[in-house]
């Protein structure tokens, strides 16, 4: 839309975005608060954040759900990119309404139905209850962004580029090495990112299929939560919150970079 | 083409993988609760009856049918417990879903009629609070909405009031915490839709002399509601069984279905009361899941 933005725009992106983010920049500024209570303000501190070095079950929770997501999120990466593929080159296949509902019904199924069903699963066939069943749950949850982020890249992109490495002719595999893959790659690491940080969040799914010894930081921070408010919580929410913002500022910048890039390269081969 | 039948094998094996992988960990597991739930509870390890056992043969299977029982959802139907969950439930989402519309919609509106060049940045800005925990997000308002928390000191100094009112542990921190958690869900696809939108067909309205806020009214409006549509559902869906913002932000009268099955589950330790639960929402939500999935397809998919 070119039209000019009037003053009630401006005003609702504004308010939007107060609304968004006054409660984090809140949350923020009251990890640093050498008082207890959150409407004393006793002056800036590092505290809570040595604390939180001394609480050795957050710093495991941590480790733990680092693992979960990084494994979870490379597992749901490779299915969601194969399923889209699916969905987007395969045309009519037997099974295909079945495969396209359930690709796209774990995006908003609520999250107690998927715990239960899931933990449910892992009792009926005897499997241990621990890491590898929350890893097993979040792929499944997270795979079906995956899912839509890259078929909508693949939706979108020019399918001459592969017929011409065909018609030239490049192998089928070799021609998705060399030009699908470079091409979704960007929508491929969006994906991995996106399951990556649904893991790290996820709270219900995992703690309907954890076991002993598989305590992840957001059951971790959850038991804690339910007793009222903690400073140290406040912290360790700050430091997620920091290595989210950095993470997706520096992705976004690579992005950035890499669109130039190609813009360069396109203007290259064209001169 | 040569060579063509071994391609579209090679092609289709791809597929295989994540079918498989659905039906175990998506598919199976929806079976596997309708089977518990019209099982009977038993203290046991696992706790309900009858355990299906492949070794019986023939005589097992008929046993293990015979064993079958509705108790749950009789249970269901007869304690006002759940009925008051579902209905609770319900109207959470309805109502959570329509303030996201009064909100989003400008909020979208106004990002897309932001100059372009500030358009992605303004599009990051609100993904990224979805980026940080859901959790994370939630707590937050605990230290605002809490008795000594920021609001009513606030409140308090602008003697707006004398004394701290209740904020938290009320249907009204439901309403913030769902408004504030799902708002990115909402505005997104409303954004995704206003921006395609073809400006000529705007300038052609005021050029034949149509008023501003009639043009909204039968150009804007319409051509977004396939993006309010996605927005809305996306919202709803997941609102219905929503489990952490009403357990934290909201009080102990009335519970959300979602708060129900996992006390069913969790302390109760009533599985097939709680598999019971569970189908019964899912068959509630069966009609939007539905109605979300062909959008979905439409939109991925091309129009069709």
């Amino acid at each position: 839309m070119l039209q000019r933005a009037s003053p009630f725009n401006v005003v609702s992106v504004a308010l939007g975005l107060a609304f968004l983010y006054l409660p984090i920049i809140i949350l923020v500024i009251y990890s640093f608060n050498a008082s207890r209570l959150v409407t004393v303000w006793g002056g800036w501190s590092l505290a809570w954040y040595r604390e939180l070095l001394q609480d050795v079950a957050i710093q495991q929770a941590a480790w733990i759900s680092l693992r979960v997501a990084a494994l979870s999120a490379s597992v749901a990466t490779i299915l969601g990119t194969l399923a889209a593929l699916s969905l987007t080159r395969l045309g009519a296949f037997r099974g295909r309404l079945l495969f396209s509902g359930m690709a796209y019904a774990p995006l908003v199924m609520p999250e107690v139905i998927t715990g239960l069903s899931l933990l449910l699963l892992f009792v009926a066939i005897d499997a241990d209850r621990g890491f590898w069943t929350v890893v097993i749950a979040h792929a499944t949850l997270s795979m079906c962004f995956v899912t839509v982020i890259v078929q909508s890249r693949l939706v979108g992109f020019d399918r001459s580029l592969e017929e011409a490495a065909m018609d030239l002719g490049c192998p089928p595999f070799k021609t998705f090495l060399t030009v699908t893959l470079p091409l979704i790659a960007p929508a491929i690491a969006a994906g991995w990112m996106l399951a990556f940080s649904l893991s790290l969040d996820d709270l219900v799914i995992a703690s309907f299929t954890t076991g002993p010894g598989a305590t992840t930081l957001p059951i971790r921070i959850y038991s804690e939560v339910r007793l009222g408010v903690k400073p140290e919580i406040n912290a360790i929410c700050t430091i997620m919150i920091a290595v989210v913002a950095i993470g997706t500022i520096a992705a976004s910048l690579i992005a950035k970079r890499g669109a130039a890039r190609r813009e360069r390269a396109a203007l290259g081969a064209q001169v | 083409m040569t060579g063509e039948p071994e391609n579209r094998w090679d092609a289709r094996a791809i597929v295989l993988l994540p079918y498989l992988w659905l039906i175990v960990f998506f598919l199976a597991p929806f079976v596997i609760v309708f089977k518990i739930s019209l099982s009977q509870t038993e203290l046991a390890q696992p706790p309900y009856l009858p355990v299906f056992d492949i070794d019986g043969g023939w005589a097992g299977v008929i046993e293990f049918i015979t064993q079958l029982s509705g108790d749950s959802y009789q249970l269901l139907f007869s304690d006002l417990i759940y009925l008051l969950s579902y209905l609770k439930s319900l109207q959470v989402a309805a109502i959570s879903t329509m303030i996201l519309l009064a909100i989003g919609y400008p909020f979208a509106y106004g990002i897309a009629r932001a100059p372009r060049r500030l358009q992605p940045l303004l599009v990051m800005a609100v993904v990224l609070p979805f980026w940080t925990s859901f959790l994370i997000r939630v707590y937050a308002w605990i230290n605002i909405l809490q008795r000594d928390g920021l609001l009513n000191d606030v409140l308090m100094r602008l003697h707006i009031i004398d004394t701290p009112a209740t904020w938290l542990s009320s249907d009204t921190a439901i309403y913030i915490g769902m408004v504030y958690s799902y708002l990115p869900f909402m505005v997104l696809p409303l954004y995704a839709s206003l921006e395609k939108m073809d400006d000529s067909l705007l300038e052609a309205a005021a050029d034949l002399g149509c008023p501003r806020w009639k043009t909204f009214w039968l150009v804007t409006l319409p051509l977004s509601s396939r993006g309010a549509a996605a927005g809305a559902l996306l919202c709803f869906i997941p609102i219905v069984g929503e489990f952490v913002i009403p357990d934290l932000l909201g009080g102990s009268e009335t519970l959300m279905i979602g708060q129900t099955l996992w006390t069913e589950f969790f302390s109760n330790r009533d599985w097939p009361v709680a598999s019971a639960i569970a189908m019964t929402l899912l068959v509630l939500l069966l009609v939007p899941i539905l109605f979300y999935e062909r959008l979905q397809q439409r939109s991925l998919e091309g129009g069709r």
